[in-house]
C-alpha cells in the first residue's frame, strides 16, 4: 500500500527535477562556474547579484531547482548503488541516506533562500 | 500442518544469479548508461554549489568576494569543468528520452518526436539566454 503510493511521488519529483536541472543548470554553471571564475566574464557586483537573488521570483525558481535536483539525485544515486554495486541488501539503509540527505539539503535551501535571503 | 510446504510456484525466485559488481564495464552501453546515473552526483555538487554562492552573497561583498576567488581556485575549478561535462551529458540524454516518455497530441494527431525533441533544445536556448541577460545584466 505504502509503496503504490510513495512509488509515483518519487519519479514525479526525480522527472521534475530531471527536467529543470537540464534547462538550468548548464548555463548557470558556464557563468559561475568557468565563464567568470576564468576572467572571460566580469563578476556581476555585489549589489546586482543581491537584488537578483531576492526577487520572489528568482527565490522560488532556485529553491525549486535545490530541492527537486536533490530528489532528482536521491532516486537515481540510490540505483546506481543498489544496482551498479550489487547492494539490494542494503537497500534500506540506502534509500534512507539518500531521501535523508535530500531532506536536510531541502531544508538549508529553503532556509537560505526565504529567510537569510 | 507442517505438511504443507509444497508450493511449486515460486522455485524461480530462489535463483539468484550472481552478478559481478564490475559488471556496467563490461560493455561500452552499459558503461555509458552507469555515467548517465552518476550525471545525477553532479546535479547535486551543482545543488552545493549554488547555496554557497547564495550563502555569500547574504553576508555582504566581502563573503561574495571570497565566494569567487574560491570559484577561481585550480581544483574548484577542475571540479566545475567536470561538471559541467555530466550536466551537460544530463541534459542531452534527459532531452534524448522526453520525446519517448511524452506523447503529445494536437488535434487528434501526435506531435512527431523530431518537433518535441526541438522544443526541448528550444527551450533550453531561451532559458539559458534569460538567465545570462539577468545576470550579467
Amino acid at each position: 500500500m505504502a509503496k503504490t503510493v510513495v512509488e509515483p511521488i518519487r519519479w514525479l519529483l526525480f522527472s521534475a527535477g530531471g527536467m529543470l536541472a537540464a534547462l538550468l543548470i548548464p548555463g548557470l554553471l558556464v557563468l559561475f562556474g568557468v565563464a567568470i571564475p576564468l576572467g572571460w566574464l566580469d563578476a556581476p557586483d555585489h549589489g546586482h547579484v543581491l537584488a537578483v537573488l531576492r526577487n520572489p521570483i528568482t527565490r522560488l525558481v532556485l529553491l525549486a531547482l535545490c530541492v527537486l535536483g536533490l530528489f532528482h539525485w536521491a532516486q537515481r544515486f540510490r540505483y546506481t548503488l543498489i544496482d551498479g554495486l550489487q547492494l539490494k541488501r542494503h537497500s534500506d539503509i540506502i534509500n534512507f541516506l539518500c531521501y535523508g540527505l535530500a531532506i536536510a539539503g531541502s531544508l538549508v535551501a529553503a532556509d537560505l533562500l526565504l529567510r537569510t535571503l | 500442518m507442517s505438511e504443507q510446504v509444497e508450493h511449486v510456484d515460486f522455485y524461480a525466485r530462489w535463483y539468484k544469479p550472481r552478478i559481478s559488481r564490475l559488471w556496467w564495464l563490461r560493455r561500452r552501453s552499459y558503461l555509458v548508461f552507469v555515467l548517465r546515473e552518476l550525471s545525477s552526483v553532479f546535479v547535486a555538487w551543482f545543488v552545493v554549489f549554488l547555496l554557497l554562492l547564495v550563502r555569500a552573497v547574504s553576508q555582504g561583498d566581502r563573503e561574495y568576494q571570497r565566494f569567487l576567488d574560491l570559484s577561481a581556485n585550480p581544483w574548484m575549478l577542475a571540479l566545475n569543468v567536470i561538471t559541467l561535462f555530466f550536466v551537460v551529458f544530463h541534459t542531452v540524454t534527459w532531452f534524448d528520452a522526453a520525446p519517448r516518455a511524452m506523447v503529445v497530441r494536437l488535434r487528434g494527431r501526435r506531435v512527431p518526436a523530431r518537433i518535441v525533441l526541438l522544443l526541448h533544445y528550444a527551450a533550453w536556448v531561451l532559458l539559458t539566454g534569460i538567465t545570462a541577460w539577468i545576470i550579467l545584466d
